[in-house]
């Protein structure tokens, strides 16, 4: 109870602290900060439409989270989440575009589990070499985020481009429209909500039994919390980084091909960045993940708040223009006060307080490394 | 093919893979000063996008480039103590806290150049400075002595960082912090202060490399660095946290652009494969890092945040 109190009082006090630092940069761009958060309240929570919109924003950082949940638990830093859903959706769209006339009830699982093999495997590859050849999966992952653009990139100016785009000669790297039967079923025609916001809050129910109520999730967090004693109790640490990255990364595939095919124009397009794909979801979905204190169930609460900030940052941009990039520095900011506290809270909550062991825990993202 | 690969078409690939490696080389070189004291810094290319930003405004508004370069090491410094604060007294897990840096200085930068700039403005560049005498010499003098001040700036300043890792009192307090802060700690030295310095002057020289980006290519927009900083990174790891060996790394980078740009130019890869000839850095930069993970050991403690009293 008194761990439970702690820790929602040091997420509280981070977000408390960003809003204060935001508010400090709304006066500074000439905006009243006041009516700046009521405009982002409101535009995100206050109609239908508002929450609708904050769902749908929700849903890449919701997947992306719970990714980043599975990995870090195992003491994984998993920084490719951009990259993981550049794949899962290029997977996805092939799979589309292979069989146009597979009906509904083919066609959706089939893209689907495309996008997480795609992100499984682009995962996969950066858990493999961290087991098996020490390569800082830090690192390998933000290599591999640069690979995948290229990757995207290559694809949709050349081989996956709409053929429309080639007659007309204004070769816009995009594919054609994707086959009806591959759109995500709508919830609400009127609100624009489509059904890819059930498939992440299944995604985050089931990580949350993997994690708490089966073998591989009690090895994996093993691994995490301390790898020398899973070894020594006959767990296969270096099997399960693998898994760890492979089941982070198809999370975030999984979210790479709902972006596809729950978008508006029904197409995947590249404006030559991983941002310009992914909104960033790949990076902000490690903010939602500690927010939500590297829980799957927390994490819907915290990816609508996030989701809610990227919504509510649109209308400032519109109503006091104040460009939307503020959200991205907040994000920044939440990250660090977070992560300034970890070590505080832990202490905190651990009532004997083992000083070293805490700081060992904390600090040993590269436990296999040393 | 004989007849492409012309004396002047190597040379002035060269050259241009010298002028490309520049800010790789003074971002890893920071970035390797703070990893010799134990000290991960992922916000390299968030520091690096504030500090291009920052000077390209002054440069936008004065019209002095030096006055840009300073002030892109100002941000670096005053970045530096921010992440400083975080990861000594606060020991704040440094993976994660990098990324909360690098987001910070993504998005801050481009809201600032949103809102006091707008339009991507274009400002003064570096101006080529010859080397008296030596850039007179045939091909060679081509190739390294007529390069803007910031080039040779950057290439001096690895056998100044070699120097005082390897061979001053300073240079050995880094290195045993990094190594082992306890056995550090009780001879006397201070594993923070130690930190503090490492870490600012690490990004101050992430703030440099931001400014000569900025400066000489003319102009500042969005994620102008495009995880440049990311590669800084792992080519301290490629050159084994030694400076010699991040100065081979950051060429080595900076020849591959240029010779995948030159090859674009005269027509070598087809435009449609230019995408794939992007990939070259990355996937290189992870082979490399199979190779060195291997044989070459990391700074022992590395990512670990000192607790005294253990």
């Amino acid at each position: 109870m008194r761990n439970y109190f702690i820790g929602a009082a040091i997420a509280v006090a981070s977000v408390g602290a960003a809003l204060a630092l935001g508010a400090i940069m709304l006066l500074a761009l000439g905006a009243n900060p006041i009516a700046g958060y009521q405009t982002m309240f409101s535009a995100a929570f206050g109609s239908a439409e508002g929450l609708a919109h904050t769902a749908v924003k929700a849903i890449p950082l919701m997947l992306v989270g719970v990714g980043i949940c599975i990995a870090f638990r195992a003491n994984v830093i998993n920084i490719g989440g951009e990259g993981q859903m550049v794949v899962g959706g290029l997977f996805a769209t092939s799979t589309a575009l292979a069989i146009p006339g597979a009906p509904a009830v083919i066609m959706l699982p089939a893209i689907l589990i495309a996008g997480m093999i795609g992100g499984a495997f682009w995962g996969a590859i950066p858990g493999a070499l961290k087991a098996h050849y020490n390569v800082s999966e830090i690192l390998s992952t933000i290599m591999l985020n640069i690979v995948a653009v290229q990757l995207m990139n290559f694809l949709l100016r050349g081989p996956l481009i709409d053929p429309g785009e080639i007659e007309r000669g204004t070769r816009i790297p995009q594919t054609a429209r994707l086959p009806e039967s591959a759109d995500l079923p709508m919830l609400s025609e009127s609100l624009n909500l489509h059904s890819g916001i059930l498939i992440a809050l299944v995604a985050a129910i089931l990580a949350w039994v993997l994690l708490w109520r089966t073998g591989i999730g009690f090895r994996l967090r093993s691994v995490g919390l301390n790898p020398a004693a899973a070894r020594y109790a006959g767990m296969p640490v270096k099997r399960n980084i693998i898994i760890a990255m492979t089941l982070s990364g198809a999370m975030s595939g999984l979210a790479g091909a709902i972006l596809v095919f729950g978008s508006e124009s029904h197409r995947m397009v590249t404006d030559g960045s991983s941002m310009g794909f992914t909104g960033s979801a790949g990076f902000n979905g490690i903010v939602v993940a500690l927010f939500g204190a590297l829980h799957p169930l927390w994490t819907i609460p915290s990816s609508f708040l996030f989701g809610g900030m990227l919504v509510g940052a649109h209308s400032l941009q519109r109503v006091a223009q104040v460009p939307s990039a503020l959200v991205i520095a907040l994000n920044g900011l939440i990250v660090v006060f977070v992560v300034s506290t970890e070590w505080h809270r832990k202490r905190l909550q651990n009532k004997p307080p083992k000083v070293k062991d805490n700081a060992d825990n904390a600090a040993s993202i590269d436990g296999a490394q040393a | 093919m004989s007849d492409i690969l012309t004396t002047t078409v190597i040379v002035a690939t060269i050259a241009s893979g010298i002028r490309l490696a520049t800010p790789f080389l003074l971002a890893s070189l920071g970035e390797a000063i703070g990893q010799r004291s134990g000290v991960l810094n992922l916000g390299v290319d968030g520091v690096m996008l504030l500090g291009a930003f920052c000077s390209y405004y002054v440069v936008l508004e004065t019209e002095n480039i030096w006055l840009g370069v300073l002030t892109g090491i100002a941000t670096g410094l005053i970045m530096g103590l921010f992440y400083a604060i975080i990861t000594v007294p606060l020991r704040a897990e440094q993976g994660v806290s990098g990324i909360g840096i690098y987001l910070f200085g993504l998005g801050m930068s481009d809201l600032l150049f949103q809102k006091l700039v707008g339009t991507p403005l274009p400002i003064d560049q570096f101006e080529e400075w010859p080397v008296p005498v030596l850039s007179e010499i045939p091909i060679v003098g081509e190739m390294l002595f007529q390069h803007t001040p910031m080039v040779y700036i950057a290439f001096l300043l690895v056998p100044v960082v070699a120097f005082i890792i390897n061979r001053t009192t300073f240079g050995l307090s880094v290195r045993a912090v990094g190594e082992s802060p306890e056995s550090a700690d009780s001879l006397g030295v201070s594993v923070g202060k130690v930190r503090f310095a490492t870490i600012m002057a690490g990004n101050s020289l992430a703030g440099l490399a931001g400014a000569a980006l900025a400066i000489e290519l003319g102009i500042f927009q969005q994620n102008l660095t495009n995880a440049m900083g990311f590669i800084a990174i792992a080519l301290v790891y490629f050159g084994a946290w030694r400076a010699p060996g991040v100065m081979a790394g950051s060429l080595l980078f900076g020849m591959i652009g240029a010779i995948v740009l030159q090859a674009k130019t005269l027509g070598l890869i087809p435009r449609a494969w230019s995408d794939i000839a992007a990939m070259a850095p990355a996937i290189i930069t992870i082979l490399a890092l199979i190779i060195v993970a291997n044989r070459f050991r990391q700074p022992a403690a590395l990512t670990k945040p000192y607790v005294r009293g253990d």
